[in-house]
This record gives structure tokens, sequence and C-alpha cells, in this order.
């Protein structure tokens, strides 16, 4: 793989650009891998990258029904945090956070990783109580978190709506300065191009269609490509885990639900940090490109259909114009939709399955970009050793018949209540 | 958004209503332990067809059972809750 350098866009200046090189193959598809990957978004790539890079398994292929980032990955807000209440869950997000901080560098791909605050704004006492318990469990665990004034957020989002007849008045508010965003393209682009050059097969309009399995063990795939016999297969398809994990006969804690984006036309710089809320269904951000994107809940809903629904779309729209009234002026450009793995309890099932030779990476629901880096590293390391990693075994798919759901939002096993 | 026929009245905005559970997810309360775990915590979830229980919540205040595709959307059928459909 040409490393790309100041020095080989220097070297192009010479010779019009003409030595780039694709960042990846095309290859077709070989009869057996040790490591078959379903799913070519960021995990699945993530997972293939530190598979080859952290225990040189190299016979690994990633199939991807469409393009490489053209599920989640491809049409997320981006955000990255790892401000969570509930130990297991902080630990593995600050797991995560800490690989993102130098992921450019280890990928030598510019993932634009940018950390500009990941700011919670209290609309209420009640509000306020909640974002410090928060911040002490996460300063116990060792994560920035500062819990601020009303008259500090004024100072950092001097757009939002602080006046006395204000819809959502904000007492407060809770900053982890070293959240922020990525380019999720850039993290798709530059996991698959550090695992092709490790010798991983990406199959791309490959979608897998059923599973061989032969005496409870799966050992392959068919595929719109042919039969792939796998060592071990890994789920990685996000809203698609269960659909995919039914074609082995299981049935996963998961409901797939859409959730939507939204993306005003470019402006100068007005929304410095990642702008959530204790209370409110939106959250807000500006793009490097100047857009300001805005998120709101899932749809609530089942549905396979990567298209949203305009009951939740105006909600979370209402209420960012209520937080930011300057909004009012702008066109919004584009919305769109991504299905979304649901979980019973809001937080990731990772490791074994019932079936032997199957392994998931899944249920990440609403907020899964932010674990890339970490799900992929700790799910290769779980591959490897064929047991789950001590900071994803809180994860298991068992742990609800267990009675050990980890519930950060402590509302219950319903997957439309998140 | 869906239009949803209620049985008790008529086309409404789906607006109006919020989706509750799949129909296999109700169980008798004295139903075994893996009978239970399996209706509370895990869905058939399929890219396709499914039953699922709604509530017109902001109307009529009724729950209903509906068969619908989930990834077309259509809606096949919708019947009120009672005994000859739902234990
Ligand atoms: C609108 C929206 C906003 C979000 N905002 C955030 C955010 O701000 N921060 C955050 O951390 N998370 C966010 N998320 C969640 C995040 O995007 C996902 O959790 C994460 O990207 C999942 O990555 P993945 O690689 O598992 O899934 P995906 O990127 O969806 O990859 C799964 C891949 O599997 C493929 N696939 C499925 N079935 C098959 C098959 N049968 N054969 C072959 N391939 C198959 C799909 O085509 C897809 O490319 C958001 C999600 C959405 C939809
Ligand atoms: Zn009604």
């Amino acid at each position: 793989m040409a490393k790309y350098s100041a020095l080989s866009l220097l070297r192009g200046a010479f010779n019009g650009q003409s030595h780039w090189q694709p960042a990846w193959r095309h290859p077709d598809p070989k009869a057996s891998y040790d490591v078959v990957i379903i799913g070519g978004g960021g995990h699945g790539l993530a997972t293939a990258h530190y598979l080859a890079k952290n225990h040189g398994i190299t016979n690994v292929a990633v199939l991807e029904k469409g393009y490489i980032g053209s599920g989640n990955t491809g049409r997320n807000t981006t955000i990255v945090r790892s401000n969570y209440r509930l130990e297991p869950l902080s630990r593995f997000y600050e797991f995560s956070l800490k690989l993102w901080e130098q992921l450019s560098d280890e990928l030598n791909y510019n993932v634009m990783f940018s950390p500009r605050g990941a700011l919670t704004l209290g609309h209420s006492d009640g509000d306020m109580i909640r974002l410090a318990e928060k911040g002490d469990a996460m300063a116990v665990q060792g994560i920035d978190a500062e819990l601020l004034t009303r008259d500090q957020v004024m100072k950092i989002e001097p757009c939002l709506d602080f006046s006395h007849d204000a819809r959502f008045p904000i007492e407060g508010g809770m900053i982890q300065w070293r959240g922020g965003t990525a380019r999720h393209d850039a993290v798709a682009w530059g996991f698959a191009r550090s695992a092709d050059s490790q010798g991983v097969d990406i199959i791309q309009q490959c979608e897998v269609t059923s599973m061989v399995v032969d005496a409870g063990r799966v050992v392959g795939v068919e595929t719109s490509r042919g039969r792939i016999n796998a060592g071990m297969v890994a789920i990685c398809a996000a809203g698609h885990s269960g659909h995919v994990a039914a074609m082995a006969g299981l049935k996963l804690p998961v409901e797939s639900q859409t959730l939507q984006a939204m993306v005003t036309e470019g402006v100068k710089p007005m929304v410095n940090t990642v702008v959530m809320t204790q209370s409110l269904h939106c959250y807000i951000s500006q793009s490097d490109k100047g857009g300001i994107v805005f998120g709101g809940d899932p749809d609530n809903w089942p549905s396979y259909a990567q298209r949203g629904h305009a009951v939740t779309m105006e909600l979370a729209v209402q209420q960012g114009l209520a937080l930011i009234p300057a909004l009012s002026r702008l066109r919004m450009l584009r919305t769109w939709a991504g299905v979304t793995d649901m979980s019973f309890d809001g937080s990731p099932i990772i490791g074994s399955t019932p079936v032997d030779g199957l392994w998931i990476d899944g249920g990440w629901c609403y907020g899964g970009f932010k674990a890339t880096p970490g799900s992929g590293y700790l799910f290769a390391d779980t591959l490897a050793n064929q047991r789950p990693h001590e900071i994803i075994a809180p994860f298991s798919l068992d742990r609800f018949e267990r009675g050990s759901p980890v519930d950060e939002n402590g509302t219950g096993p319903f997957p439309n209540h998140r | 958004m869906l239009l949803i026929p209620c049985p008790h009245c008529g086309d409404r905005a789906q607006a109006e209503f919020a989706y509750e559970r799949t129909a296999d997810s109700v169980v008798p309360l004295d139903a075994a332990p893996d009978q239970a775990v399996a209706a509370l915590f895990t869905r058939t979830n399929p890219r396709g067809i499914d039953e699922e229980i709604w509530r017109h919540t902001y109307g009529c205040g009724s729950w209903m059972l509906i068969r619908r595709d989930r990834v077309s959307h259509a809606i096949e059928w919708v019947k009120p809750i009672g005994p000859a459909v739902l234990p």
C-alpha cells in the first residue's frame, strides 16, 4: 500500500497526480476463508482490519450486499463520545474513544476526527441532577466531564435561545470536551484500505442469502455470488442483524426500526459543539462543510424501509428551531434514514451465539458509529481467541435470560421505548 | 406515514397511533421460563410481513392487531383486539 503523505502529494505535482492507485481491490470470492464477515459497514471492516493487524488472521472476507459504507455507517450523524452512566458502557466507549484519538495515524487515512465537545443541555433541576450524576459516574472512570452553568453554556453556544420566554429554558449543561464528530465515509474507506492491504478480500455486491449449517455448526454461507465456506462466520449487519441471524435459526433481542437525519444548506460556523439535550428529542451539530445536521428519535415502530416518517422529523425540527431560532432561516437540503438494530436494553450484543461457528456484533441501536474502532478491536480479539474479551463480556447475547440487561436509560425491555 | 384503518374510526393518520409490540410477544402469565424469555426478549423481526399490536392512542384509544409488510409498509388487514383475535 502506497503511504499517503505530503511528499506523495508533492510528487504528484510533477506527474499530474497520475500516480494514485485504487485504495482497495475488487477480488472475486475464494472458495473458502478462515473468517467470513457479513456486512461491509464500519464494524465489519474494522473487525477485518484488527483481525489482520493484531492477530495475523488475514484469510478473511468481508461480504457486502451493496457498496461498503452504504448502511448506517454512511447515514449516521457521526457523534463520537463516551459519556455514559453505566460502567460497562462508559468503559467500552472510552476504550473506543481512545482509539478514535489516534485513528487517522493508525490507518494513514484522515478520518477527520474533530473533538469539538459533546454538550448535553439541561432544561430543569431534574435534568441537572441527572447530568451531575452521569458526570460523576464518568469522572470516577477517569473520563472527562464538566458540569456547566447557564453562563458557561452561553459562552460556548451563543446562538441558543437564552431569552426569558424561551420554549425550552436552559439551566446549564454537561460537556465532554473530548467528544465530537468524524467523517463517516472516511472511516469505512480507511478501514477498508488498511484491511485490503493486509490481505483481506472486500467483496461488494455480494449478498448473503442463507447459511450452510452442518451438524449444528455454521460452515459457510450461500451468497448472490455463490457458496463461500468459512471457519467462522461473523455477523456485522446492523439493522439486518435479525434477518441474517434468522438464516441460522436464531431469534435475537432486536427489532429493526428506522432512524432519520437531515441537513441544511451550508452556512458559516454557528454551532460549535455537538448539542444534545437531556429532555428533548433532537440534537444538532454543524458539519465541516457548514451544513447544520439534525437528528431525532427513532421512528419507534418496526421497519426495514430506509425512509423516514414525517412525524418524527417534524418533532426534531420543531425542537431544534426552538433551541436555535436562527435556524428557521435555513433551507433543509436532504433527509434520509437508516435501519437500526434496536436492542431490548439499548446496549449492543457482541460475542458468541448458540450456533457453533457463528458470532455476532449488533444491537447498536442509534449509537454504534462511535463504537466502530472499539468494537472492531474487541470483536476481532473475541473471534481470534474464541471467547469474549472482558470489556465486551457484559454485552453477551444471553444476558436477558440471565437477568443482566445493561439498561442505561432504565426504561425496561422495550426496543421502541429507547 | 401510514394511513391506518382503525376498526372503530376508519382511516386515520399514523400520527394518532402508537406501536406497542408484536402479536407473538403476548404470553400467558403462567408461561414456562423459556417461553416467557423468548416472548419478552426476542423478536422474529422479519424483513417482510408480521402481525403487530397498535393502539389508537390519540383517537378512540382502542387496541388493534395489524398485519403489514415492513418493507413496503402495505397493510394487509386490521382487526380489533378481542377474544377471537388475541387471548
Ligand atoms: C440517521 C442515523 C444517525 C445515527 N447517528 C449516530 C451518531 O451520531 N453516533 C453514533 O455513534 N451512531 C449513530 N448511528 C448509529 C450508527 O450509524 C450505527 O450503529 C453504526 O454505523 C453501525 O455500523 P455497522 O457497520 O454495524 O452497520 P452498517 O454500516 O449498517 O453496515 C452493515 C452492512 O451490512 C450489509 N448487509 C446487510 N445484510 C447483508 C447481507 N445479507 N449480506 C451482505 N451484506 C449485508 C449492509 O448493506 C450494510 O452495509 C446513527 C444511525 C442512523 C441511521
Ligand atoms: Zn379509533
